[in-house]
């Protein structure tokens, strides 16, 4: 593995492959007084987010610190991005300055596709190699985030193949459905998007899942149920009426909750607005498993830099 | 200035003849003709011999944007893709919506002499949509200019769209519409499909044309104007074209080479080079585009050539800005897409390449018959000879073709404007 720029970069071994070394990281950390593994030793992580961000950057930050990466982040205000500098000058800058790695947030679909393109022309002209990770691009895809939803959904339910697993909310706009949609399905899961038409990309009808308008009557279906953040002011566009009435048809409540069957765990990648897309005592219910999601980011972009960078396990 | 065409086949029929030019004018056509003393002579062996090619749609940049283009090097690109006239767009800076630009733009294009450079005047001051521009005033510049658009904006509001019809049909000029409803292509990056879902690109429906082209035939039809319709790019607008024709509407339509060739699957590498607005569609789109031209539904080929230098191309997909060099590449995708697969005899190409198009503009000299008295205006074309594109080999100041690599068929060989040959074995020769 060169990049992680999507999760159709990878095939159920190679997904399962980083499941299984976050999972071997876990256990080495556990019960250890420093929380340190030589591995990244000498190698130079750097994350530059163009979107405010806390959970990944600090998620990433932390994976690199863990594995003994020196880690460097570069944030769009304060560095010369602010100053009109491009995308492309700004990563073959760092590149320039040895990073291994970059992970890269941006909003534009597809940056980090530019990123390793730009990134492997230098390469062949300069010798030096930088390994790109997309941490989210635009509406694109969100390839860690899913890896971290496949390690929680394995955790809780002991496997994903043949599992139902429903996306609820604003498909349209969202990374974290499209890269879970594809890993899931990859996989071996069965995925159900449940959304208003509006927040649904025309095209979705090719993706490897089955959609649904009705929330209620796939609930008791489900062994999970992973509810996408809605922003308020979605319904500017006319996406949806208001954000009552979002709430009232696709929100996580305790009546709709309890139409789920008694294993389904509740998954949100955060942040979440609660009383929105979901209510705060189902959020802080056992079957969420939401902190976990949490958890197990830090140790699945460990696995991912430790593919990238050190090369997968045999 | 004497020039002899030995043994060509004009319109790619019968068998070969040598043509005798001279002070501009075709003097002589036949078998076994004797060149005139001091005559350039182009041995042409069989090659096909077209009226020169009338571009209604292209972006020089000058002024404003020399940095991707020049009136200079487009028409350097013009004459060696066998274009004797274009049009220039009015998108430049300052925009051409009134006298001084256009006459600006037309007389560089004259001192270039390389092709007709005839400036296309903007349909409303800076494009804005607002308020009319002084059409009458740039119909009887200098500049005599023929047509008028906002293209790279629509004129998306209906009234001054009916108003700006109505007006010109006393002028008898034409509006060409760049077809898009700004609020359905709102942040829109991609066609709204299958592909642009995946990547995660905001959806550019085909409706945000179909919509305006149906809305604008229907103006075009109340005030009895001329309307163009640019860049054609979706199946379901060609059904709304053919409507409006067979009710007698003065409509024409035009569609580009990538159009005709290239689908939204090339998006996959979030190459900007492929961003062009309109989108890129599906293969059923191309497939249409193809048969309407065909059909004659839609008139003609224009190349909206847009150049863009590498800062404006080379960045994340968002960030860059839409087009692609056509002037160079034109002949060869219109060989490959419908010549080859027997869609488009030679007297087709001639019809939408040079003929249709100095007819919607009313250009009296270009689009000619070859025969003689007419004036010595030509395309001489090799359709057995391939070529492999390279953007920076071609003569615009940008390099951002989306043909990088792909071997085409059919070559121009010469190009002629009025008896003075302008390109030559891939050379340009300067007046």
């Amino acid at each position: 593995m060169k990049h992680l720029l999507s999760v159709t970069d990878l095939d159920a071994a190679a997904a399962n492959g980083l499941l299984d070394t976050a999972d071997r990281l876990r256990q080495a950390l556990l019960g250890r007084e420093v929380r340190k593994l030589p591995t990244l030793r000498g190698r130079t992580v750097i994350t530059m987010f163009y979107e405010d961000s806390t959970r990944t950057r600090v998620s990433f930050e932390i994976a690199g610190k863990w594995m003994s990466a020196d880690t460097v982040n570069v944030s769009a205000k304060g560095s010369s991005v602010s100053k009109g500098e491009s995308l492309r000058d700004t990563s073959l800058t760092l590149s320039a300055m040895g990073a291994d790695c970059v992970i890269v947030r941006h909003p534009a679909s597809g940056a980090a596709h530019r990123l390793a393109a730009w990134a492997d022309r230098d390469a062949t002209m300069t010798g030096t190699h930088t390994s790109i990770v997309n941490a989210g691009d635009g509406t694109h895809e969100h390839p860690t985030q899913a890896l971290l939803d496949a390690a929680t959904l394995r955790d809780r339910l002991g496997s994903i193949a043949g599992r139902r697993i429903g996306i609820v909310g604003d498909v349209l706009h969202s990374r974290v459905a499209r890269s879970n949609v594809f890993l899931l399905a990859t996989l071996g899961a069965e995925v159900v998007l449940i959304a208003p038409p509006t927040l649904l990309p025309v095209g979705v009808e090719q993706w490897p899942c089955r959609v649904s308008p009705e929330l209620d009557a796939e609930l008791p279906g489900l062994d999970a149920v992973m509810m996408l953040r809605v922003q308020a002011e979605r319904m500017h566009g006319a996406f949806f009426p208001s954000a009552r009435e979002y709430a009232v048809r696709y929100g996580l409540s305790d009546q709709r909750a309890a139409l789920l069957p008694e294993h389904a765990v509740v998954l949100h990648p955060g942040p979440m607005v609660r009383g929105m897309e979901i209510a705060p005592s189902v959020a802080d219910s056992p079957r969420a498993a939401i902190l976990a999601q949490v958890r197990n980011g830090v140790h699945v972009r460990m696995a991912v830099l430790y593919h990238l960078l050190a090369g997968a396990p045999e | 200035m004497n020039l002899f065409i030995h043994n060509t086949r004009p319109y790619g029929e019968g068998d070969p003849v040598d043509v005798v030019v001279s002070d501009g004018v075709i003097t002589e056509l036949g078998a076994g003709l004797t060149a005139p003393e001091g005559a350039e002579t182009i041995d042409a062996d069989g090659l096909v011999l077209l009226p020169g090619f009338v571009d209604l749609h292209v972006h020089l940049r000058e002024p404003g944007g020399e940095e991707s283009e020049t009136i200079e090097t487009g028409s350097r690109a013009a004459a060696l893709g066998g274009f004797t006239a274009v049009f220039a767009m009015p998108n430049t800076d300052p925009v051409a919506d009134n006298a001084v630009v256009v006459e600006y733009v037309h007389r560089r294009g004259a001192e270039v002499g390389l092709v007709d450079v005839h400036p296309v005047g903007a349909v409303t001051v800076g494009l804005e949509g607002a308020k009319l521009a002084e059409l009458g005033t740039m119909a009887q510049s200098a500049a005599n200019v023929r047509m008028f658009s906002d293209d790279g904006r629509c004129v998306n509001d209906p009234l001054i769209m009916r108003r700006a019809l109505e007006y010109a049909s006393a002028l008898d000029v034409v509006i060409a519409q760049h077809a898009e409803d700004h609020r359905l292509t709102a942040g829109a990056q991609a066609n709204e499909g299958v592909v642009a879902s995946r990547l995660g690109l905001a959806g550019w429906p085909a409706t945000a044309e179909e919509t305006v082209v149906a809305r604008d035939c229907a103006l075009a039809r109340e005030a009895r104007a001329a309307l163009h319709v640019c860049h054609v790019s979706s199946q379901r607008t060609i059904d709304v074209l053919r409507a409006a024709k067979e009710a007698g509407v003065r409509v024409s339509a035009e569609v580009t080479p990538h159009h005709l060739l290239l689908t939204d699957a090339a998006l996959t590498s979030y190459d900007p080079v492929n961003k062009v607005n309109p989108p890129l569609r599906t293969a059923a789109d191309t497939k249409a585009m193809r048969a309407a031209l065909a059909e004659g539904v839609i008139d003609v080929v224009a190349t909206d050539h847009a150049p863009h230098a590498a800062q404006y191309k080379d960045t994340e997909w968002a960030a860059a800005k839409p087009g692609m060099l056509g002037l160079q590449t034109a002949l060869s995708v219109l060989v490959h897409t419908m010549v080859e697969p027997g869609l488009l005899d030679w007297r087709g190409v001639a019809r939408v390449l040079s003929e249709r198009p100095a007819e919607i503009t009313g250009l009296p000299d270009q689009g000619r018959p070859i025969a003689v008295g007419e004036p010595a205006t030509f395309a001489l074309v090799d359709p057995e000879a391939q070529w492999t594109v390279r953007g920076a080999a071609l003569a615009s100041k940008a390099s951002n073709t989306p043909y990088e690599g792909m071997r085409l068929p059919g070559v121009v060989v010469a190009t002629v404007l009025r008896g003075r040959v302008t390109a030559r074995d891939g050379q340009v020769r300067n007046g």
